[in-house]
């Protein structure tokens, strides 16, 4: 489908957005973002969480306004949610006091039909999305598959050309999940449906491969496209297929080279102070080291394989991989990882020896957590607030990224025992037993 | 004023079926308001009217009335404090204290507390003649039964509603009853508490002011306050100190706001369990004052710890006392005594009341109140509906944009708690000055000052409403009627509802002191149920206080059981997603 030349449905030119923060200035999230969806093809957006993807959809669905750049949808301006195009919520937004017939009526309001053919397209909907005898319970009635075709049946009842999905199955178990994607895959491959696009946005890289025509992999901060990916497999895919496969393990050599860069060229600035970490518990870091010792991994694994057994998407899997990687305990490279000598010891180590190790690497290869340490033990008192490492770090970082950062340090320094932190009183401190 | 502590604090509204014992509690509480006030004059005789300070009109003298006002508030928090954690815990633990302290407390909540400020004048003026102290335990009474019953019906439903795995954890450590009660039962009913606290504290200053000044047949009694200087005011028909009044109550409550209630539920804001996490955290600049002052660390450090060591106290009773305390007659014997005493009285006030009521008050009587009432509802109705056309489009324009819901809300909240009495003169001064039918235009004063529960309880709730329903109505294109009708009005609704509960209750009271009103040697008349009483009061005429009253509390109830509460229950039913 790719190949053949269509019209865009949809393009999006230079669009820029920024949101301001409290303190009045701009925090970009998107940076001239260029895409085009054309007919016949499922475009997905992959992406960690906080990459401004789910901004992205809402712009093509008109629901944001960008703040600079242009929207053209059929190849006029958008202003403003238009019809023919229609959103799927990960959250629903199924409203609790309307039944489910009345929820999908509502996407019929701005057309000024009769009561009567509203009805009848409303129950054609309930028909073909499998909600018969279900039109006049309530959402909460309800399970979360259900709701989701609630979802669809609302969406799909104006006859969209475009249907913008934001993480649409993110919110269900594996196994609805698995439902609701064969069923909807199953009425586009059949073209029962009137409509022409879809944009969908995912964090799921499997269900990315599963179900897009193309995938755009988005780069955060500000969120910019990192790269496109084209998925040429033809429809029903079987993710046992080998090219399946290899297009999974393309798409995490991408996402994970581009995460080891970005840890090399942090630590060059600033002495690496001003290295971003993501909060990740000390018990998943132990809990992965030690999976990834044992066997059928014996140390090391493709992340895309790793991934499965674990049902991680990329959302719980980069933020491990890069803590293993930043504390030198596993090496990163093209889509696998590998744990070090110290990997392998902490992987074993009982709860002291972990501590110890871990303790080790933290002083080694996070300047943060030195740097901390090392004005406690200067200070008269072996006092310091937080406010101060916060102004350090904002001269690099924005202030969502300098809070998270900070956040990481505070978990795995008092874990390492490394300092004290009171969140009453925001400060940091050394144990009294230490000083 | 009826609060509805359980709807403010978005707490879990248990439904329970109202049944004979809510019946019983109504009789007795309407007989008991009754027999005091049929009993009433007999206790003025002793009554010598002690040497009273004159109230002065100048504005030097107000920093001191606001102080006294203030002093009031704060002596009749602490008694709601007390009557809250005995009576609530009572409630709470006792199945059979429960039977009568819950529909009793019900009850109460809808008895019009300035209905019966002139029994409890005259009652605390006689235990102490000839002395002040008795007018002024009146005026803290009045603010007590404003605050206390909600705070009583907060506490016992966060007791009643304790999770099981926190319970049963403390059960698992074996923590004595006295652990339990302070270390797991009051941290977990803390937050709720605290709001409702907050919230009857708009109602308290209405309450202080009204109660301040207040003359019953032929005495008079004005105690140094805001609410006095007012009275004088309007006998001297000097707007500027009505204005001078008003700036001292502004200021007064922002301190008490800043300085008492903000670091309050700041601090509380750490008992708040995972499950209801808000988005925003409440902070306070007073709070952080403490936190970081070494000199006020080291002032509370010992405090601190003398409490921490009264809490983990295990305070359990001596072996052989717990002996005889365990041994205990058959449980249907002690069901069969409680339950018949409890009849037997009720049987004895219905007699008791018939007896008097039949020598003192005639049918006619009823009929007059009745009448009366009737009209009163009426103007509550109407102002309910117009208030509602008015606040709610505004409310959902302003909780809708994030940043005016900052700069609104606060002053929303501000002038619900802001006591509307003190702006009666101004108004009346119009009323007077250009000649208007009182009847007519005495009638918006009663809901001056609860309208504001509507405005504030409607921004909280379009601002809360949830970012993924709005978006889907906006990509769904839905036209105005039906966004109105489908989307946001079912979506504010049970905040809606909170709020016009909360603005009708407040109406309710304050038809008592504006349905009548006077500025100098004028006096207006709006006749009405409030009107009547307040007449009655002056009289002095006891017995027909108590029926006013007695009709006022019915028509109340009826409202909050006929439709307030069918409708909350609805409202909360209907946007429940689980």
């Amino acid at each position: 489908m790719a190949q053949q030349k269509a019209a865009a449905i949809i393009e999006l030119h230079n669009v820029c957005k920024a949101f301001a923060k409290p303190s009045g200035e701009p925090l970009p999230v998107l940076k001239d973002i260029d895409l085009a969806i054309t007919e016949g093809e499922i475009l997905g957006l992959l992406g960690r969480s906080g990459c401004g993807k789910s901004t992205l959809l809402r712009i093509a669905g008109g629901l944001i306004k960008p703040t600079s750049g242009e929207v053209l949808y059929r190849g006029a301006p958008l202003a403003g949610p238009a019809e023919g195009i229609a959103v799927v919520f990960q959250t629903f937004a199924l409203y609790p006091w309307l039944t489910v017939l009345d929820n999908v009526e509502l996407g019929l309001d701005a057309l000024k039909l009769s009561q009567d053919e509203e009805r009848r397209r409303s129950m054609s909907a309930i028909d073909l999305i499998g909600l018969d005898g279900f039109q006049s319970a309530y959402p909460r009635e309800l399970s979360g598959g259900m709701r989701q075709r609630v979802g669809f049946a609302r969406a799909l009842v104006s006859d969209p050309t475009l249907l913008l999905m934001d993480e649409p199955f993110s919110a269900l178990d594996v196994l609805t999940a698995e439902t609701l994607r064969t069923d909807f895959l199953d009425l586009w491959i059949a073209r029962q449906l009137p409509t022409k696009a879809v944009l969908m946005v995912t964090h799921n890289i499997e269900e990315a491969v599963l179900m897009c025509d193309r995938i755009l992999v988005l780069g955060a901060n500000p969120g910019h496209i990192a790269a496109a990916i084209p998925v040429s497999l033809p429809q029903p895919r079987n993710r046992l297929d080998a090219a399946f496969h290899a297009i999974v393990d393309e798409i995490y050599t991408i996402l994970t080279s581009r995460m080891t860069e970005a840890i090399g060229a942090q630590s060059q600035i600033h002495g690496g102070l001003a290295q971003h970490l993501s909060p990740v518990s000390t018990n998943r870091i132990g809990g992965f080291a030690e999976t990834l010792a044992a066997p059928p991994y014996g140390g090391s694994a493709e992340l895309a394989k790793i991934a499965v057994p674990l049902s991680f998407d990329i959302n719980d899997l980069l933020p491990i991989a890069a803590a293993l990687h930043i504390l030198e305990f596993a090496e990163v490279k093209e889509g696998t990882i590998k744990l070090t000598a110290a990997g392998r010891v902490f992987a074993q180590g009982d709860i002291e020896q972990r501590k110890r190790l871990f303790r080790e690497h933290l002083v080694r290869f996070v300047p943060l957590a030195a740097h901390i340490r090392q004005v406690l033990d200067e200070r008269e008192g072996h006092e310091a607030p937080r406010a101060r490492f916060e102004f350090e770090l904002q001269d690099h970082l924005n202030q969502n990224d300098a809070d998270s950062t900070l956040q990481a340090v505070i978990g795995w320094g008092r874990y390492a025992e490394l300092f004290i932190y009171d969140d009453r009183t925001r400060t940091f401190s050394l144990d009294h037993g230490e000083t | 004023m009826e609060h509805h502590a359980e709807v403010l604090t978005g707490g879990v509204w248990r439904p329970r079926v109202p049944d004979w014992r809510d019946l019983a509690a109504i009789v007795l509480v309407l007989a008991v308001v009754l027999l005091i006030g049929t009993g009433a004059h007999q206790m003025v005789a002793p009554f010598v009217p002690a040497h009273q300070p004159e109230i002065s009109l100048s504005p030097a003298a107000l920093p001191f009335y606001t102080l006294r006002t203030v002093m009031r508030m704060l002596a009749a928090l602490v008694a709601s404090l007390v009557f809250t954690f005995t009576y609530a815990t009572l409630a709470a633990k006792s199945r059979r204290a429960e039977t009568v302290l819950i529909p009793v407390l019900d009850v109460l909540q809808s008895v019009p507390i300035l209905g019966y400020l002139s029994f409890t004048v005259v009652f605390f003026v006689s235990l102490f003649p000839g002395n002040m102290l008795g007018p002024e335990l009146a005026a803290i009474f009045a603010v007590f039964t404003s605050q206390a019953w909600n705070m009583a019906f907060s506490l016992y439903q966060s007791l009643r509603t304790i999770p099981t795995d926190l319970d049963e954890a403390s059960r698992s450590v074996r923590a004595s009853a006295w652990q339990r009660f302070w270390r797991l039962e009051v941290p977990f009913a803390m937050p709720g508490l605290i709001w409702n606290m907050m919230m009857s504290m708009s109602g308290g200053w209405f309450f202080v002011v009204a109660s301040e000044a207040i003359s019953v047949g032929d005495f008079q009694i004005a105690l140094p306050g805001v609410g006095s200087y007012v009275a004088r005011a309007i006998q001297e028909r000097d707007l500027a100190a009505v204005g001078w009044a008003i700036v001292a109550m502004t200021v007064a409550i922002i301190l008490y706001d800043q300085l008492l209630f903000r670091p309050l539920v700041a601090w509380a804001d750490k008992f708040r369990s995972e499950q209801t996490a808000a988005q925003t955290v409440p902070r306070s600049w007073v709070l952080q004052l403490f936190r970081r002052s070494t000199l006020a660390q080291r002032f509370n450090e010992p405090i601190g710890l003398a409490l921490h060591r009264a809490a983990r106290a295990r305070l359990v009773l001596p072996d052989t006392l717990r002996q005889a305390t365990r041994w205990s007659p058959p449980r249907g014997v002690v069901d069969f005594v409680w339950y018949g005493t409890l009849v037997a009285v009720t049987a004895y006030v219905v007699w008791e009341l018939l007896r008097y009521a039949g020598s003192t008050l005639s049918w006619d009587d009823l009929g007059i109140a009745g009448s009366n009432g009737a009209l009163t509802l009426l103007r509550v109705a109407i102002l309910i509906v117009l208030a509602s056309l008015i606040w709610v489009p505004i409310g959902v324009a302003v909780g809708l944009r994030p940043k005016l819901t900052e700069m609104i809300q606060p002053i929303a909240q501000f002038l619900a708690a802001f006591p509307a009495n003190l702006l009666f003169p101004v108004a009346v001064f119009l009323i007077v000055r250009f000649d208007l039918a009182p009847k007519i235009w005495l009638s918006p004063l009663m809901i001056l000052g609860t309208q504001w529960y509507i405005l504030f309880n409607v921004i909280a709730g379009a601002s809360t409403f949830p970012s993924d329903l709005r978006e889907a109505a906006a990509s769904l294109r839905v036209r105005p009627w039906r966004w109105w009708r489908e989307v946001m009005l079912p979506g504010i609704f049970p905040y809606y509802v909170t709020g016009a509960i909360t603005a009708s209750g407040g109406a309710w009271n304050a038809s008592i002191v504006s349905e009548i009103v006077s500025w100098g040697p004028t006096k207006l008349s709006g006749s009405g149920l409030g009107a009547y009483i307040a007449q009655m009061t002056e009289a002095g005429d006891y017995p027909r206080i108590a029926l006013g009253v007695a009709v006022m509390s019915v028509l109340v109830i009826a409202a909050n059981r006929l439709l307030w509460r069918p409708l909350y229950r609805y409202a909360e039913r209907r946007t429940r997603l689980d």
